[in-house]
């Protein structure tokens, strides 16, 4: 989370905040299944962040991106 | 010519970090990579007749220490002093300098070691600047030049750009000096001012330039999507020696055939955090299992079938534009869209 700064001030132009600079995509402090939820929905934003039109550094915050219609097709499947 | 060595207490080999308070001391001799410095010294008929040494800490904070390391220098006999190389390294670098400067202002020809961006290089003067380069894998050349300079200096001569003299000031180099607030003083005033709409800074920020963000894809479902990271992330062994800090390579590696990144068949040899968490799950730095998951079910046409890989860790900015460069034209000759790029 703290280098959500970091990367607005060199530019990067969409960025997902995670919860530790060790583990980008992950949760240690989850349980196997819980953790791979949250990798999902980290993806799930990127995803969002990728098809939306920036002009300059933006933050997309996880908790306020909606489920993608796909999600619930795919955990049905998994 | 008798010559002594200054070293910090790392080099000397009384220990790392814990051991930076370490009082001034001397030493007989030749230690560590002093050693090397010795035998080239030698083969131009000077000797290293002792070895000085001080913790960092100690060294760059404790006001009377450059004095009292001088004291052990001159108690060694020495009639000239190399100090270094201190590399990148902050306090290493002032402690050189100062002791460097002390020993030259009491007569003794000398010359501290460092990389030019090292905060010491202002206080060298009136003694010898020799270019070390940034860490420690430039020892042998740094020692190489040491020598070369050592041998100059007991001739009676100036030092030069060959012996890797650093010259004056470069454009954006910092220049210590005394300020009559305190540290906390200093940032309470700077504080106050941004909040009265002031821009002041201490430090004038560097430039990282401007990278117009590209277009958005229409829809992920018929996207090539690549993931990257700049975690370190390398098959278990590092088979291509990617640097854990200061990277001077990437490197892509096939995910064919991979439905997760799994512990034990790949690591992370960063060298800014502990990987111990990348390496339990790698999925954690880059996050395959889920990529895998989405391409199944549609949600991006199809994943780039290879990942890229650096080391973000003190790299270079210049070093970093060009991986970006050879990154995205990387990308955009295999048909990526998209990419996501796991920050560490």
């Amino acid at each position: 989370m703290n280098l959500v700064p970091i990367a607005a001030r060199v530019g990067a132009p969409r960025i997902v905040p995670t919860r530790g600079i060790p583990f980008p995509a992950g949760d240690p402090s989850l349980d196997p299944a819980a953790e791979r939820a949250w990798r999902r929905r980290l993806l799930e934003t990127a995803l969002v962040a990728v098809s939306t039109e920036v002009h300059k550094p933006t933050v997309f915050d996880p908790a306020l991106i909606p489920a993608v219609p796909a999600r619930a097709a795919s955990a049905a499947s998994t | 010519m008798r010559v002594v060595h200054y070293l910090n207490q790392f080099f000397a080999g009384i220990g790392g970090e814990d051991k930076a308070s370490t009082l001034p001391a001397s030493r007989d001799g030749a230690v560590g990579p002093g050693r090397k410095l010795a035998s080239a010294l030698a083969a131009e008929g000077h000797e290293l007749v002792a070895t000085v040494y001080c913790g960092d800490d100690y060294a760059a904070s404790e006001r009377n220490a450059a004095a009292e390391i001088l004291g052990l220098v001159q108690e060694a006999g020495a009639e000239l002093l190399v100090a270094g190389p201190a590399f990148g390294s902050g306090r290493y670098g002032i402690a050189c300098a100062r002791v460097a400067a002390a020993a030259s202002a009491a007569g003794i020809p000398a010359l501290a070691a460092m990389d030019p961006s090292n905060p010491g290089v202002p206080e060298v003067a009136p003694a010898i600047a020799v270019n070390s380069g940034e860490a420690s894998r430039h020892m042998a050349d740094a020692l190489t030049r040491m020598a070369a300079a050592a041998a100059v200096l007991a001739r009676g001569g100036t030092p030069g750009e060959a012996e890797g003299v650093i010259g004056g000031a470069s454009a954006g180099a910092r220049r210590n000096t005394v300020s009559p607030h305190t540290a906390a003083e200093r940032a309470v005033l700077l504080a106050l001012s941004r909040l009265a709409g002031g821009k002041q800074t201490e430090i004038k920020l560097p430039d990282f330039g401007h990278v117009p963000p590209a277009a958005p894809i229409a829809d992920p479902r018929e996207a090539l999507v690549a993931i990257l990271t700049e975690g370190a992330l390398v098959p278990s062994g590092n088979p291509d020696r990617l640097e854990s800090a200061r990277a001077k390579h990437w490197f892509r590696y096939p995910l064919t055939g991979r439905d997760t990144m799994a512990a034990g068949e790949f690591q992370s040899v960063h060298g800014g955090f502990s990987t111990v968490a990348a390496n339990a799950d790698p999925n954690r730095l880059l996050p395959l299992d889920v990529a895998r998951e989405m391409e199944a079910s549609g949600e991006i046409r199809a994943l780039h079938p290879e990942y890229l890989v650096t080391a973000g860790n003190g790299t270079a900015v210049a070093d970093a534009t060009h991986f970006g460069v050879e990154w995205a034209a990387e990308l955009r000759r295999a048909g990526v869209q998209a990419a996501i790029l796991t920050a560490t």
